[in-house]
């Protein structure tokens, strides 16, 4: 993986926002509700198109060359992605079929595993709880060995067992990047090397190393204090 | 991107459409079938032709638009569609009465120039309801030439399905003034055409004038007032911005 | 080829299991010919009444479909988690052309017999009728797909894809018409005009899919 830049600035939702993150670190997002955290995501994700502003993710730029970065992203938002209608061992399959994954039935079985899944996966999605769902979206954001994770609150809707097992397999590993936007200040800034907070308005008003802003601080920022 | 309203184009229109006229009613004979009826021909039919071309232009410039993500291509294309609506509705009116007048009646439907004419204008109409249904103006733009290229694509390939259609059917009973028009009414149509073209550039050069004014007066009112100020004008129409970078 | 594959798959594993498309379809034309039986009091159709009443009734089921077709991509992430992988948008809107060739194709072989025993006296013309409606299907599909996705991304979704769809699919109708009305003769199908007709279907067909293969990328951008 090559050094990453993501340099960004929006008018409306986002603006002036710029920042760097290398290989294998991760950088906290916080801001208050409305602040563009998601959206940033899903620029970051190549799913939304920037609207002025250089953005680089994975070494390619954005929009223009977007395509060399798909399929290297980990991307868990607000919503599972997940087919309704088919298991969880299906929609898994699905999704290694687009991203050409070699060895998927491995893979599948070994995420699942770890997910505590296992007895779950012939289950259609749809019966799933919202818990169980987070863990089927977590597995399928995982699938494809990304190089870069993008997570929006992961841990909604995880009791506490469940915490620990997705904060293991989303966790810190070699030649993996993350970006994980949260609310919850403390266990995120020590989970974090740097950290990015956005005001309300969508622009920066702290970007640097996690270790440096205070929870007191953050709080602070998100109640629009500073 | 900003559009100045044309000077040359207004007069050239102007003296076009006027001598065009001007020939129609005093130098053109009469019609040996239809007498002076006829004469609505040099007005409707030139109108539709405009129409149909004016379509196929915004086509072009929605793939301009597609390729080069350039919004100033869609406002052009949205210009074009836009006129070229109005041009339909005068072509349906003209063509009703013509037919009206020579026929009989305000409506032949088998008579497949006006029933394609009918369908393509009919599939344009459904471009404001579509810009409409999509709030996000990036995307509406996209997805408006999305629209403007199939239409495009549509409308000579209708031309060609209902005129197949109808001759099957009915062989041409109104056996108008085609195989050669004789060459003075070939002339006069000629110069009311090229009045006609030069009347729908003039008059996407004001609308695309009007519409870069009025978007700067509302950059400037908020200059002067703020973020706050409500932007004014339709939803539904694109918006000339200033090139960025 | 693969991305393509597995969206189709998935398409058709689903509809399997929630049977939402092609049942639909059977049991609005039925209903369709039904109410056509009534309103038209007649015991058998013929020519271009015949022709007329099978390719509006096609016509509207299609529309059912079309509706459909890419619902669950936009109320389950579908566009999303395809958009996420390194897939060619053209997969998509390929397989979803496939997809609705298929439903189509699938409830023309419940319609038309129901349709041949409720109006006509002769069945001789239908080997030819189904190639007719397989090139009008590809039509449908084509231009199905691209107006689905449109409409699919707009606020009135159910009033946006009939709205575009029926004046777009005109040509289709009348190429159809066209070809069926002298097959559906009372007296045995003729054939003639038959390959004037085919060569519109295929021309429309053929432009179509060369315009939705060329403008589906824009249409999946965010």
């Amino acid at each position: 993986m090559r050094d990453l830049r993501r340099d960004y600035n929006e008018r409306a939702v986002l603006r002036g926002v710029t920042f760097e993150l290398d290989p294998g670190r991760t950088l906290v997002v916080i801001g208050p509700n409305g602040a563009g955290k998601s959206t940033l995501l899903r620029i970051l994700a190549t799913l939304l198109r920037p609207s002025g502003g250089e953005v680089e993710v994975l070494g390619a730029e954005l929009p223009a060359r977007a395509w060399a970065a798909r399929g290297r992203i980990g991307y868990l938002g607000h919503e599972p992605l997940l087919y309704r209608e088919l298991t969880v061992r299906e929609n898994l399959e699905f999704n290694a079929r687009l991203h050409g994954v070699d060895d998927a039935e491995r893979r599948m079985s070994e995420l699942l595993d770890r997910a505590g899944l296992a007895r779950r996966a012939t289950e259609p999605v749809r019966n799933l709880s919202a818990g169980m769902l987070q863990r089927a979206a977590i597995c399928r954001t995982l699938l494809h060995g990304p190089e870069l994770l993008l997570l929006d609150e992961p841990r909604t809707h995880l009791d506490l067992g469940a915490t620990a097992v997705v904060d293991e397999l989303l966790g810190p590993a070699e030649g993996r990047a993350r970006v994980i936007v949260t609310h919850d200040l403390e266990g995120g800034l020590a989970d974090a090397d740097s950290a990015l907070a956005l005001r309300a308005a969508g622009d920066v008003a702290y970007v640097g190393a996690a270790s440096v802003l205070s929870p007191g601080d953050a709080r602070a920022i998100l109640e629009g204090r500073l | 991107m900003s559009f100045r309203a044309p000077r040359i184009l207004p007069v050239l229109a102007v003296v076009f459409l006027t001598v065009g006229f001007g020939l129609v009613f005093f130098w053109t004979p009469n019609d040996a079938d239809q007498g002076f009826i006829q004469k609505i021909f040099y007005l409707h039919v030139p109108i539709a032709t405009c129409a149909l071309i004016g379509f196929i232009v915004a086509a072009v410039q929605a793939i301009l638009h597609l390729r080069s993500g350039d919004p100033k291509w869609d406002v052009r294309a949205y210009v074009s569609i836009h006129i070229s609506v109005i041009f339909g509705v005068a072509a349906l009116v003209t063509g009703a009465i013509w037919a009206k007048a020579s026929w009989g009646a305000w409506w032949v439907w088998d008579e497949p120039t006006l029933v394609s004419f009918l369908i393509v204008f009919l599939l344009y109409c459904t471009y404001y309801p579509l810009r409409y249904a999509i709030e996000d103006r990036e995307r509406q733009a996209r997805y408006a030439s999305v629209f403007a290229v199939m239409a495009g694509a549509f409308v000579p390939l209708n031309f060609i399905a209902v005129r197949l259609a109808e001759t099957l059917i009915h062989p041409r009973v109104f056996a108008t003034s085609e195989g050669g028009l004789p060459p003075k009414m070939l002339f006069t149509f000629l110069v009311c055409f090229a009045g006609m073209a030069l009347l729908w550039q003039t008059l996407c050069s004001f609308e695309l004038a009007a519409k870069s004014s009025r978007a700067k007066l509302s950059r400037l009112r908020r200059a002067l007032e703020g973020d706050d100020v409500a932007v004014a004008g339709s939803r539904i129409a694109p918006v000339p911005t200033e090139a960025r970078g | 080829m693969s991305p393509f594959r597995a969206i189709l798959a998935k398409d058709l594993r689903t509809e399997l299991r929630t049977l939402e498309s092609v049942p639909a379809m059977a049991l609005f034309s039925a209903t369709t010919f039904v109410l056509f039986r009534f309103g038209l009091d007649r015991d058998s159709l013929e020519g271009s009444l015949a022709a007329g009443v099978l390719l509006a009734t096609v016509l509207f089921a299609a529309i059912l479909a079309i509706n459909r077709v890419f619902v669950t991509e936009r109320e389950q992430g579908g566009f999303d988690a395809i958009r996420l992988a390194p897939v060619d948008a053209t997969s998509l809107y390929l397989a979803k052309v496939c997809v609705l060739m298929l439903y189509l194709a699938a409830f023309e072989l419940i319609a038309v017999p129901v349709f041949a025993i409720f109006f006509l006296d002769t069945a001789g013309g239908l080997p030819a009728l189904a190639g007719v409606l397989l090139l009008a299907d590809l039509g449908l599909a084509a231009i199905g797909a691209l107006v689905s996705s449109i409409a699919v991304n707009s606020r009135a979704r159910d009033l946006i894809a009939p709205l575009l769809l029926l004046p777009l699919l005109v040509p289709v109708m009348i190429g159809a018409a066209g070809a069926a009305e002298p097959l559906l003769l009372a007296d045995g199908p003729s054939y003639e005009g038959f390959g004037k007709w085919i060569a519109v279907l295929a021309l429309y067909d053929v432009v179509f899919c060369l315009v939705g293969y060329a403008v589906y990328d824009f249409l999946l951008e965010d």
